[in-house]
Order: C-alpha cells, then structure tokens, then sequence
C-alpha cells in the first residue's frame, strides 16, 4: 500500500517511541503540577504557571535552543546529568523525547488541571470521614476521578510530541535512526527536488497514527467517563 | 460521651452551643442557617472551631489550648451527608467496604452481612450510585458510615433531598440502627415528624446557640 523505504519505517518507529516517551514520563510530572496548580496556594504560584505555559507562546526555536544553552553536553544542567548519572541528551533521541516532553507539557497539565478543578470536594471529605488518609485520597478518589481529563491530557500530548519539529530540530538536528521523526523526515524530503511525492506517503501515515490516536483517547474517555457516572 | 464546647465565629453571628451526648440519638432540631451542620462538621474535623475543645470518650478531638486537632481521618467518625456522596466509581460493594479498607481491618462478612440486611441494600451491592434511587442512595450512605465502624455517627439531615414516601421509608432503619447497632448519633434536622419518631433527646439550636434542652417533646 505504502512505498515507504526502510529509512522511511526507521523515522515512523523513532517518531512512536519517541512521542510515547515523552508523554509517559511527562505524566507524574505534569500530574503533579496540575495538582499544585488547582489545589494549592503557594507563593510563586502565578510564575510557575508562566513557566509551564511559555513553551505554548514561544517560538519552538526558542524553546529549542534554550533547551541546547541547558541540556546540551557542555551545557551547566546537560554536563552534570551526563557525568553523573550517565543521561545524555544532545543529537540522541532521549533530547527529541525531553523537547517533545517539554513542548507538550502545558496541554497536558491544563487538561489534567482542568479535570481536577472539576471534581466535587465534598467527595473527597466523605472519604477523609471514612479514614481516607491524604495519599489514599488522591489514590482511590482524586485519581479516578479526574482520569477522563488525564486521558485527554496523554492524548493532546502525544500528539503535539508526535507534530513537534521547531524545538526538536534546534535542540537535537534532525540524524537519521537517532533524533529524525518522520516531521523531519518529511521536511527533509520535501528539501531534494523531486522528494514531495516521497513525502507523501510519510505524511498519509501521520495522519492515520493521528486520528488512530484521537479515536483511542476518545474511546478510553468515554470509558472512564462512563463508569463515572455509573453507566 | 461526646463533650462539644466550642465556639466559631460564622457569618452573622457566633456559633456557642455546648452541649453533652450521652448515648442514643441526640438531635440538633432547629431552623436552616442556624448553625446545626457547623458543629457537626466541627465534630467531624471538617471545620475547624475558633475556640474550645471536643471530647469523645477518652480521645480528645480538638483542643484549642492544648493545640491538638486530630485529622478527620483519624476520628473514626461515621457521617451520612444530606447528598449521600457515595463515590460514583465505585460499586456499591466498594462503598460500604470503603471505611473498612481504609481502616485496614480485615474483611468481616457478618457484620457486612448484617448491615446489609439492616438497611434492605442486597439487591444494589453490584449497581453503581448513578443508577440508584435517592432513598436507596442515602440507605447505602447509612450503610457506608456504619460499615466503618464508627465511634459515632453523625447524620446531616439524610432524609431531607428525599419526598415524604420515602422518608417513612428509611426512618425504621435509622430507629433500628439506634436501637440494635447501638452506635452513638448526631441527628441533624429540622422537620418535626422526623425527631419524634428518632429522637432520644432533642437540643434546640437557634442563631448558634442552645434555646432549649429536653425529650421529644420539645418539637411539639
């Protein structure tokens, strides 16, 4: 059906590992936040909302090389984790899944955050009356309730990982098998005369890892919202 | 023995109703906005009292002096909500198993068993709240607080979201919990027919203070 070359399958195979990385080791992490956010008064609160949100107001380029000036080999953050805990992110598909990460960080916590916001409060003092402690809280109620949003939140984040390009390619170039997702790939075709037709193919298969992604989330959503409310 | 002196300040006026519980069903009988639910959630742990202490038995629940305010988790207070509030993700089984598990007690079928059968809930175990009824959502409810084994348990006028039908309904069951479990209760309500017919002892609360202490007599 498709013409794709073996190099084409590398990028589509690097793109999925990639964008699922990103997304799965984004999740604590941006669950966390979304908490803080919707349930805690702190000082600083307004700017670490900033923080979250400027990667969906910056250029990708932007946020591309400020991520080279941290992360990058000799970078003050990039050397530390590369001498001592042996995580390198320059040129290596760990940087595009960290750019990914970053980059679709805010959709994820404002989904989660939202859910979160949603939730009846009164449930939550039910469950401390019935000796629910602040960990069994967020495990057995907090958590379930808010997964219809969760889901959503994985979803807007795998697919702003799987369309990123800007950050990643000033972050970690485009190598093919290393850090060239099929974005890149697509971009690199359509850089050679003749390459668009190429490209085509490439640019069918991300449409339909997009809309397969879409259908899934909607229907783990409707799942979990389903049980929910008590269907 | 619940001991309750304690004084909070609410919006128009001062909330000051000591009171002593001995047993039985004491309810807090008076007008909306009066300042009932106030100190039942104050005896819960969900608001916290400007002033005084709260005693229950031989655990001190909240002293203001001695800076002691115990964790709502840790009270082991049974409390059926005026809305129920059963978790809508779990079965109906979760819910009642719900104060157990987070008791960490072992499973205990005949006092399941028992409640169950108390509160006429059988046939719902496998349900999930959204398809109950409202009068079976608040017998679930009562079931919930009493499968935790509670020291005490407060009730915010579970009967009040339901029509009068229903409410004849479930008062045998509560008179029955009084009668044959045995569990201490805070009975908060406002409508007569109600404290006649559960009431060991009634305390009438206005603009947060006691007006009247007595038998049921008091809401003739």
């Amino acid at each position: 059906m498709f013409n794709l070359t073996p190099e084409d399958w590398v990028a589509v195979r690097l793109s999925l590992r990639i964008a699922s990385v990103a997304t799965l080791v984004a999740l604590p992490f941006g669950t966390a936040v979304a908490y803080l956010l919707a349930r805690k008064n702190f000082w600083g609160k307004s700017l670490l909302d900033a923080i979250v949100h400027l990667p969906l107001v910056l250029p990708p380029v932007v946020t591309g090389y400020l991520l080279l000036i941290t992360f990058g080999r000799r970078a003050p953050i990039g050397a530390f984790l590369a001498d001592h805990l042996g995580i390198v992110f320059s040129f290596r598909w760990t940087g595009a899944a960290l750019a990914c990460g970053i980059m679709a960080f805010p959709l994820m916590v404002r989904a989660i955050r939202l859910s979160l916001e949603a939730i009846d409060r009164r449930l939550e003092d039910a469950a401390s009356t019935l000796g629910a402690n602040r960990f069994w809280l967020f495990t057995t109620i907090t958590l379930p309730l808010a997964l219809p949003g969760i889901i959503a939140g994985m979803m807007l984040a795998f697919a702003r990982a799987l369309g990123e390009f800007g950050a990643t390619i000033t972050f970690v170039s485009n190598i093919p098998g290393e850090t060239q997702t099929i974005s890149a790939a697509i971009y690199t075709l359509t850089q050679v005369p003749g390459g668009d037709a190429a490209a085509l193919d490439l640019v069918i298969v991300a449409v339909i890892i997009s809309v397969a992604a879409l259908m899934a989330s909607e229907f783990f959503a409707r799942r979990a919202g389903a049980r929910l409310h008590g269907v | 023995m619940l001991v309750v002196e304690v004084e909070k300040k609410l919006g128009g006026f001062t909330l000051n109703a000591p009171f002593v519980s001995e047993g039985g069903c004491t309810v807090l009988f008076g007008p909306s906005g009066a300042g009932k639910t106030s100190i039942i959630n104050m005896i819960a742990g969900l608001m916290k009292p400007d002033r005084g202490r709260i005693v229950l038995d031989d655990t001190v629940l909240f002293d203001k002096n001695a800076g002691i305010d115990l964790a709502v988790w840790r009270r082991r207070i049974g409390y059926v909500f005026q809305e129920g509030r059963l978790f809508p993700h779990l079965s109906i089984r979760h819910n009642l198993d719900y104060g157990r598990w987070m008791g960490g007690h072992p499973a205990d079928p005949a006092a399941f068993a028992q409640a169950v059968a108390l509160l006429d809930i059988g046939h719902l175990l496998d349900r999930r709240p959204g398809k109950l009824s409202g009068g079976e959502r608040q017998r679930v409810a009562v079931g919930r607080a009493l499968l935790m084994k509670p020291r005490l348990l407060l009730l915010d006028e579970p009967l009040a979201s339901l029509d009068s039908g229903r409410k004849d309904d479930i008062l045998p069951y509560l008179v029955r919990l009084r009668d044959e479990a045995k569990v201490p209760m805070i009975y908060v309500s406002h409508d007569p027919n109600e404290v006649r017919r559960i009431a060991s002892r009634v305390m009438r609360v206005e603009g947060g203070q006691v007006t009247a202490t007595g038998g049921a007599e008091l809401v003739n």
